[in-house]
């Protein structure tokens, strides 16, 4: 229907800022499965304001799916507020841990180079496994998932992606708005009206 | 059935001991509650103990299932505009309030459902009639909440309400644990909820898009106004009639809408959809301005999307932003509540009168009537027609009755024929096409509105759903009159069978009991017609009669609803025949 969003499926970065309350989660992950929409990572995390919850969920999808998406979820009413962004729009990270075989990463790997070359470092060494971490984008923590593979890769386990918006002024100041029982022209800042690709708020 | 007195007994006084129980009945008591549907069971006993002396004009209408408690909530909320209030119980009751709670939230139907639950401790253990209630009823409800502890009700059902009646209404239902409805706690009173701060039901309305609206609406030519049901939830009727009398723009109506506006004002065109009048579907692709008004661009309503009005610049009026730009794209959004935004925009369009425009609506109002309408209404030989048993209730009742309809084909000829005066009188399942809805929701709507004549029109595949709701209407004394139009089949299904499956009628030849003698079991009068001759008559002895009347007539097997505007096709394409 539209003709401006781009059309390709690209991944987004979708930030809520909710109360906490029992549920909510549920009521967030219907509207994406009803939709049948696989949510690639969800993290569900403190906010910069005590009591508010963040949400940061991926999915892979088209702009005009994912700005309804978004409506939707910030129709809910414990909902506060909705952003979504691409990945350009956001700084993000994943955490990730690899567990092998002490011996042979001593033996036929030098821990020291893996360490270095990826980033990444040794949470645990004990004599029968090492533990080791390393944070960043996907292809970096899969990347060391490649170079621990022949030295027989135990356990692995990546984060949900938590993310930062590069262009948001955090939420405290919208926060006071909403308390407010008759908010000011600010909190009713239309983004949706205003600049229509980007939706919306309230 | 008279009106009462209402009056609400006094709260306790703080610090009082009273019980979960009575807490929750003191809330709905403040909240102006006077009616409430349920069935009670073992996880809701506390509460119903409480109700059974609790002081005051409550009533409670006992339903025989819960599907029926709600769809009368339903009723009672869409003929009064209140919040319609559901008891049952946990597990198997819980469950069976399902149906009602889809479909009042895709008809946005404010209700409070208070469900009992097992008592707190034995959540998770799959006691005796433990559902997972908050989990099944998540995505079908506005907002849900399971109260564990008693102190929590008060302010739990203050926000129930609030949520309910306000922004786009809908579902909410609190489950309470059996333990909550025992305990005692020291009452602190009970404060009605106006604010939430995660919940905004309605935004500040920014003026520059009213007056990008009312610039497009003055420079258009052939401007054409669709509303919806939230012209009605607003309480925005005056307002709409306003704007259309100045701006002289022809209006058309989806079925959850129609009534808000006469049916006989001179720029009322008629019904949007499927099976919606000719001129509407047809001008909808030849207006310049498209002004949607509370509604939301059903698929039953658009046809095919890509082909819908893309010659128009669309104004889209709606209180749910997530409705705009959903189907349709907007050139002009105008986010608000349309009580506000229709007087605002009123002040800057001009007046005018549209009457070329005007008149070619009527043009093709005239080739429906000429092919369809005058067969199906005044009909002179064969068997009896759907659409002339609506004409002739019309008649009698000079359109000042409340039409509840069912679903399926009748609903179809109610909706296109009957001859509505006032607003909140057509009651149907539009969104969700729940069968059997009308008999409980008619029980409902007499409830809620007793001063007026309640019609059920309903097919005899809908009333086998929900008929043993005959027993509500017995046991609480209740008018409602039953209207079955008996075609001896599920007529749409076999209408589609008919026309897209080459008559394969897959099971859609349905058997009817003898509806008057099972009327008759419950205490009920009835008639059955299958001659013209007498269908008038027995539709006067039916309004005449002193309390509920059901009135079986037998009409034509394979008529079909037309016009209809085929899945697939553009609304342009609407079929005459």
């Amino acid at each position: 229907m539209s003709e401006q969003a781009p059309i390709e499926k690209q991944e987004y970065n979708i930030t809520v800022y909710t109360e906490n309350h029992v549920g909510l989660l549920n009521r967030i992950a219907m509207i994406f499965t009803r939709r049948k929409i696989n949510i690639d990572s969800l993290n569900v995390s403190p906010s910069e304001i005590e009591g508010i919850h963040r949400f940061n969920i991926v999915i892979n999808e088209t702009e005009e799916v994912v700005s309804k998406i978004a409506r939707q979820i910030e129709k809910q009413v414990e909902v506060l507020k909705v952003y979504y962004n691409t990945n350009e729009d956001v700084i993000w990270q994943e955490m990730a841990l690899y567990k092998v075989p002490t011996d042979i990463i001593a033996e036929k790997a030098k821990v020291e180079r893996l360490l270095r070359e990826n980033g990444a470092r040794a949470v645990v060494i004990r004599k029968d496994y090492t533990v080791f971490e390393t944070t960043g984008h996907r292809e970096e923590t899969d990347n060391l998932i490649k170079v621990l593979q022949p030295f027989g890769l135990i356990e692995f386990v990546r984060s949900a992606r938590i993310a930062i918006i590069k262009g948001s002024d955090g939420f405290n100041r919208k926060l006071r708005e909403f308390e407010r029982a008759e908010p000011g022209q600010d909190a009713i800042e239309n983004e949706f009206l205003n600049s229509r690709d980007k939706v919306f708020t309230m | 059935m008279l009106t009462q007195e209402k009056q609400a007994p006094a709260l306790p006084e703080t610090d009082t001991m009273i019980s979960g129980s009575q807490a929750l009945l003191h809330a709905l008591s403040v909240e102006g509650v006077d009616t409430i549907f349920g069935y009670p069971g073992g996880a809701i006993m506390p509460i119903y103990d409480a109700l059974f002396d609790f002081p005051g004009n409550m009533k409670h209408v006992l339903v025989r299932h819960e599907q029926g408690g709600i769809h009368a909530g339903q009723g009672y909320a869409r003929a009064s505009g209140k919040v319609g209030v559901v008891f049952a119980t946990s597990g198997p009751g819980a469950t069976n309030l399902i149906t009602g709670l889809a479909d009042a939230l895709i008809d946005s139907t404010p209700l409070v459902c208070i469900t009992g639950q097992v008592f707190a401790h034995l959540l998770g253990t799959d006691a005796f009639q433990e559902a997972d209630v908050i989990g099944i009823t998540t995505p079908v409800t506005k907002w849900n909440y399971q109260v564990t502890d008693a102190t929590e009700i008060p302010e739990v059902l203050a926000k129930a309400f609030h949520i309910a009646r306000t922004g786009r209404p809908g579902p909410v239902l609190i489950d309470i644990t059996k333990n909550a409805q025992l305990q005692k706690f020291a009452f602190q009173g009970y404060k009605r909820c106006d604010h939430i701060r995660s919940y905004r039901p309605k935004p500040i309305v920014r003026k520059e898009y009213i007056e990008r609206a009312a610039e497009l609406i003055n420079s258009a030519q052939k401007p054409f106004v669709l509303w919806g049901q939230g012209v009605m939830l607003g309480a925005a009727e005056q307002e709409f009639r306003e704007f259309l009398e100045k701006s002289g723009i022809p209006a058309a109506w989806t079925i959850m809408g129609a009534g808000a506006l006469p049916s006989d004002h001179p720029l009322n065109v008629g019904m949007l959809g499927m099976h919606g009048n000719y001129g509407p579907n047809v001008m909808t692709n030849e207006c310049d301005v498209l002004i949607a008004i509370g509604m939301r661009f059903d698929d039953r309503v658009t046809g095919r999307l890509d082909k819908y009005a893309k010659q128009a610049k669309i104004i889209h009026l709606d209180i749910d932003p997530a409705e705009i730009d959903k189907n349709v794209k907007t050139t002009v959004p105008v986010w608000g509540d349309c009580k506000e935004t229709l007087p605002l925009l009123t002040q800057l369009v001009e007046k005018k009168q549209h009457a070329e425009w005007l008149a070619k609506f009527r043009e093709f109002e005239q080739q429906e009537i000429d092919a369809v309408i005058r067969e199906e209404l005044f009909p002179t030989s064969g068997e009896m027609t759907m659409g002339e048993v609506i004409q002739q209730l019309n008649e009698l009742t000079k359109g000042e009755a409340i039409i509840v309809s069912d679903v399926g084909q009748h609903q179809m000829v109610a909706c296109r024929y009957a001859k509505l005066n006032h607003t909140r009188s057509n009651i149907t399942s539009g969104g969700l096409g729940t069968m059997g809805f009308a008999l409980p929701a008619a029980i409902g709507a007499k409830f809620g509105a007793e001063d007026r004549t309640v019609v059920a029109v309903i097919g005899d595949g809908g009333v086998q759903m929900t008929i043993q709701e005959l027993g509500t209407i017995m046991q609480s004394g209740v008018d409602v009159k039953i209207l079955i139009l008996n075609n001896q089949f599920l007529g749409m299904v076999r209408q589609w069978q008919e026309l897209f499956h080459e008559r394969r009628y897959s099971f859609v030849d349905i058997q009817s009991p003898d509806y008057v003698q099972v009327a008759k079991g419950y205490g009920i009068s009835g008639r059955s017609v299958n001659q013209r001759a007498d269908l008038n008559d027995a539709l006067k002895e039916m309004l005449e009669h002193p309390g509920s009347f059901l009135l079986e007539v037998m009409v034509t097997k394979e008529n079909n609803v037309f016009p209809m505007v085929p899945q697939g096709c553009s609304v342009s394409e609407i079929r005459l025949k």
